[in-house]
């Protein structure tokens, strides 16, 4: 029986695309035939398609009547009793006789996950494919086999109710089993819906057919079984470190309660800042390493009088932590040694740095260690921004990979009712909301689907786009204003601070207030203005929520990038193009007072923020306006923010090395206040969130403008600006690129082996004809994938086709069936029960 | 290491620890004296000689996973053997594996379809989407909106347009999902994820987490 239903199956099933044009043929073949069945609703033409078919009606019957008592089965007898004898099939609402529904219900189709039976065979079919495919092409070992189970299964033979046959299919599925690697059997048995004990009563009998390997207990002489349990002893501790280890995770209980409480879109904040205090770490890591203990390790001495520490320094970075390891011009220019004795590249008396005890000999001698600071500087920033450039690619690629499928989305409604329901969440009031959101977001679909197009007049059209402008002027206009704004007060201060640097009268502590006029405007701006573009957008009301959250992250975005371009611009063109203009010794150190100065205040504010926009302003709305909901959290705006100071702290890496460490703080603190902020003053946003995409977004922000960016400013520093003269590892070199240069060139004179490292340099680093190659192969590896991928696509589509079309066919199969049966037996629903109950007596 | 020891056979800790689909990220071990503290006078501290013991759907129920979940009773009722929300250590085991994030996907879109295949008949028919709607929204919807949205589900992901959701179809819906594919799926930790950091930042041990 099972051959009469699995045949045309077989048929339909697809081994592999390639072969799409052909299926797809017989299909339109066969739909062509079923309409025409279908409106003559000739019987005489149907026999004739069921021949075509293979399959003679006899057989069908023959087979039917051989396997009625088969399907007396618990599932089967369950269903019966429930339905009793007749019963209207959902499918076509039609009335079903007996037989037809027995056979129904032997499809492969049905008896999955129904019985264990179904099952074993099922996962019978996918090791055996395992297997072939293990043995053939070892490469689809990934291809996502187990992503639609059932259609593999219907090319076994299934007989969900036969109890004999089960046992002969499991140890077939046994058989496989031990045929398959350890691990891949591992991965199988895990991946099958039985219960625990079944699945291990499978894994035992698949290892002990072994024998020697995995003997039983009883069987195995004492010392073997000592080793045993040493083995489990070990894999126990391993697992216990390895779960030890997880539960030491960062802030996991805590993330855990935010995602109780407010759901996955608020915990993305929470984890997007998690991730941004890694990268920091690892910031600290590799300058900490390779920068600032070799340099703290031999400190240089500076003529300059010692600064007394104030306590204005931590705000404005400058005064006493001016000269030390913090920044840039505090590193050597010189190749540190072992024996503490910096050996001179040059003589330059200032920089002269004694260290005790003086011993030459051993300076010369053959192990000294000599740590080339120039150099590890180079090698240092540029090694740090490589390694954190392929993470953030990996990482944005795999967070593409999850959240964009090949397949268009479409059917959000489903997807919407089925895969909504966020299962962190626990709180009660939570929970309570969240089925409040969805039932809102349902009616809104609803909504939008049930008039897809409202056919709006002209007028109201022209108003909408006439308010889009405005709005789109409105924040372009003062974006604009607002760089402007910066960029003037920029000049204006540069130009104040020429004459205070001329002016020596000033106290200094006033001079250095001053600087941080700059920072605390642009924080300002930084702060006000996305509530005004937030005023703005609800104004515009958009239709759909996640245009409106795309347009605001756009906006907040293109404001953030263009006030950084103006300050890059101030750092970067005026003062390191003029520095004796300020009477700097060293603008290195300056820029990254500057960024330091910068990172705080952003801080600073968003410590205000927190306060007045957020505890003040639910004590406002909740006293004075007696309104019951809280502020809700603005997941956008803040990862913005974040992004923001990571862009600060990238850009700044180079001028002031501690520079992550402040971030690091910086991050640690914020992650508790605004955990605390939102138990404190929040509730979970009522707008649906993306969580995936959005993740996908953030990063792809945080790669895209903001670590470029700073990646890109970073490399027109080294390569085309002059380092200042007086301090720092780079001093009397034109750019900070060239030492990189004589080292290789001195190493290529010293060891004439090296000449191809030169060469190297020369021709790939040096060259941008490398770069120029290298890039166009990436472009075109990537049209190539896109190419890949829209490909997949159409056969998609036709897959999807095909798909609907084969549940017409089934349809049109079992309405057939229906008919034979009627045909033949006018009376059929009694017949079952005797024949059943005579194989059953045989059986017996 | 110890107690451990005497409470399972060492088979028993070995089997227990190969099913499981995260053998490292759920210490079991802790998961076994959850279910013990649920009724702590019914559970024997020994299960070398496998006791037969069944925790009823109440205590089950009343864990703060469950708790709140409109879906509890549905989750008892797939995980137990029985069918009616009683379970024995090996259910509550089985369900704790197919819940934590690291189960496989198409083991967790098993087990959500029969979750929301209320009747049991292996199909996700009208009345189910009904029902898991009203248990979603607290019966907020009027019924022509349910009505409406069982329509549209039906359209939406129905590919063999017989009127019903198979497993197929379920699962074709879902590979569609990426909040569900993620560390999503379904139960405790059905949340639209945070893709890249999902393992580590759901792998951590349920008994743990929920605790908290």
């Amino acid at each position: 029986m099972a051959h009469s239903v699995s045949f045309d199956m077989r048929d339909l099933t697809l081994e592999s695309p390639v072969d799409e044009g052909v299926v797809h043929d017989s299909f339109s073949r066969l739909i062509e035939e079923q309409s025409q069945s279908l409106d003559k609703d000739d019987n005489g033409l149907e026999m004739q398609v069921l021949s075509e078919e293979d399959v003679s009606e006899e057989d069908l019957l023959e087979e039917d009547r051989d396997n009625v008592p088969y399907l007396v089965g618990s599932t089967w007898d369950r269903l019966e009793q429930e339905r009793g004898p007749e019963h209207t099939d959902p499918l076509t609402g039609e009335q079903w006789s007996n037989a037809t529904l027995k056979v129904l219900s032997s499809m492969p189709s049905r008896t999955i996950g129904r019985s264990r039976g179904a099952i074993l065979s099922q996962y019978y079919s996918r090791t055996l494919q395992l297997r072939r495919r293990r043995q053939s092409r070892p490469s689809l070992r990934d291809y996502p086999h187990s992503s639609r189970p059932s259609i593999r299964g219907y090319g076994v033979e299934i007989d969900a109710t036969d109890l004999g046959r089960e046992e002969c299919k499991k140890d077939k599925l046994v058989n496989n089993l031990q045929n398959l690697s350890v691990s891949d059997r591992t991965r199988v048995l895990k991946g099958m819906p039985l219960s625990l004990a079944e699945k291990s009563e499978l894994r035992k009998l698949a290892t002990s057919y072994k024998g020697a390997q995995m003997p039983y207990r009883g069987q195995i002489p004492c010392c073997s079984r000592l080793k045993y349990y040493i083995i489990i002893a070990l894999r126990h501790t391993w697992y216990s470190w390895l779960s030890f280890l997880l539960s030491l995770q960062l802030w996991q209980v805590a993330l855990k309660r935010v995602s109780g409480r407010f759901g996955t879109g608020v915990l993305s904040y929470f984890v997007f800042l998690r991730t941004l205090l890694l990268f920091n770490v690892f910031l600290v890591l590799i300058t900490g390493f390779f920068l600032v203990i070799p340099q703290a390790v031999h400190p240089s001495r500076r003529t300059g009088p010692a600064v007394a520490f104030t306590g204005l320094e931590l705000l404005t970075g400058g005064g006493y932590f001016t000269d030390s390891v913090m920044y840039y011009g505090y590193y050597a220019n010189s190749t540190l040694n072992g024996s503490c004795q910096p050996t001179r590249n040059n003589s330059r008396d200032s920089n002269r740095t004694d260290c005790s005890p003086k011993d030459p000999g051993d300076a010369g001698g053959g192990f000294h260690l000599s740590y080339n600071m120039p150099l590890a500087y180079f090698f240092t920033i540029g090694m740090a921004f490589f390694i954190t450039c392929i993470i953030l690619v990996y990482s944005m690629s795999k967070s593409f990979g999850q959240s964009f499928r090949v397949d268009k989305p479409q059917g959000s409604l489903a997807l919407k009712v089925f895969c909504s329901w966020d299962f962190k969440v626990m709180k009660k009031s939570s929970v309570k909301l969240q089925s409040e959101n969805i039932s809102t977001q349902l009616k809104e679909l609803l909504s939008e689907l049930s008039s897809p197009h409202e056919r709006k007049s002209v007028l109201q059209r022209l108003a909408r786009v006439s308010v889009h402008l405005l709005a789109w002027t409105m924040c372009v206009g003062s974006t604009a204003a607002v760089s402007f704004a910066v960029h003037y007060f920029s000049e204006y201060m540069h130009n104040d601070l020429k004459k205070r640097a001329d002016l020596t009268t000033q106290s200094p502590l006033e001079k250095e207030a001053s600087l941080l006029a700059l920072p605390v405007v642009v924080s300002g701006i930084n702060l006000l203005l996305p509530g005004f573009f937030n005023t703005v957008a609800w104004m515009e009301e958009y239709d759909s929520l996640s245009m409106h959250t795309h347009v605001a992250i756009f906006r907040n975005l293109m404001l953030k990038v263009s006030v950084l371009a103006v300050l890059c611009y101030h750092w970067l063109g005026r003062i390191a193009s003029n520095p004796p203009g300020l009477n700097l010794e060293c603008w290195e150190n300056f820029v990254g007072q500057e960024l330091y100065r910068f990172l705080l205040m952003d801080f600073i504010f968003t410590i205000l923020d927190t306060f007045f926009g957020e505890f003040l302003w639910k004590l406002f709305s909740q006293k004075a306006l007696k309104r019951k909901r809280k502020p809700v959290f603005d997941i956008a705006r803040n990862v913005l923010e974040l992004i923001y100071g990571q862009t600060l702290a990238w850009l700044g890496v180079l001028f002031a090395p501690l520079l992550p460490v402040v971030q690091v703080l910086k991050l640690l603190l914020l992650f508790y206040m605004k955990k605390a902020s939102l138990m404190l003053n929040c509730q979970a946003p009522r707008k649906p969130w993306r969580a995936s995409q959005m993740t996908t977004l953030f990063i792809s922000l945080l790669c895209f403008p903001s670590f470029v960016g700073a990646a890109v400013c970073v490399t027109y520093t080294m390569w085309s600006i002059k380092p200042s003269g007086h301090c720092g590892p780079f001093q009397n070199l034109t750019t900070m690129f060239q030492s990189g240069k004589r080292w290789v060139q001195e190493l290529a004179d010293n060891h004439p082996k090296m000449a191809w490292l030169a060469w190297m340099h020369t021709y790939l680093v040096e060259n941008p004809l490398f770069l120029f190659v290298a890039a166009g192969i990436f472009l075109v590896v990537i049209y190539f994938h896109t190419q890949v991928v829209d490909g997949q696509r159409k056969i998609i589509c036709l897959l999807q086709e095909q798909i609907e079309s084969e549940g017409e066919d089934k349809k049109f199969l079992i309405r057939r069936l229906q008919a034979i049966h009627e045909q033949r037996r006018p009376r059929p629903v009694q017949r079952p029960t005797p024949l059943g109950s005579e194989r059953l007596d045989e059986n017996v | 290491m110890g107690n451990k020891q005497t409470v399972f056979t060492a088979q028993q800790l070995d089997a227990y620890q190969d099913s499981n689909p995260q053998p490292m990220a759920v210490p079991w071990s802790r998961l076994f004296h959850r279910y013990r503290d649920l009724a702590p006078q019914l559970v024997p501290l020994d299960y070398t000689s496998k006791p037969d013991v069944k925790l009823p759907y109440e205590l089950i129920g009343s864990m703060p996973e469950l708790k709140d979940n409109p879906f509890r009773q549905r989750i008892a009722e797939v995980f137990s053997e029985d069918g009616e929300g009683n379970m024995t250590l090996d259910d509550f085991l089985d369900m704790f594996s197919v819940l934590s994030e690291m189960a496989p996907r198409d083991l967790k879109a098993y087990y959500a379809f029969k979750i929301y295949d209320f009747n049991n008949d292996d199909y996700i028919c009208k009345a189910d989407l009904e029902k898991t709607l009203n248990k979603l929204t607290r019966s907020e919807l009027t019924a022509e909106e349910v009505r409406m949205v069982c329509e549209k589900v039906m359209d939406e992901a129905d590919l063999d347009n017989d009127g019903r959701l198979s497993l197929e179809d379920f699962q074709h819906m879902i590979i569609r999902a990426p909040d569900f594919l993620r560390c999503s799926m379904h139960h405790i930790h059905l949340t639209s994820g945070t893709s890249y950091h999902c393992k580590r930042l759901c792998a951590a041990s349920p008994g743990q987490m929920w605790a908290s």
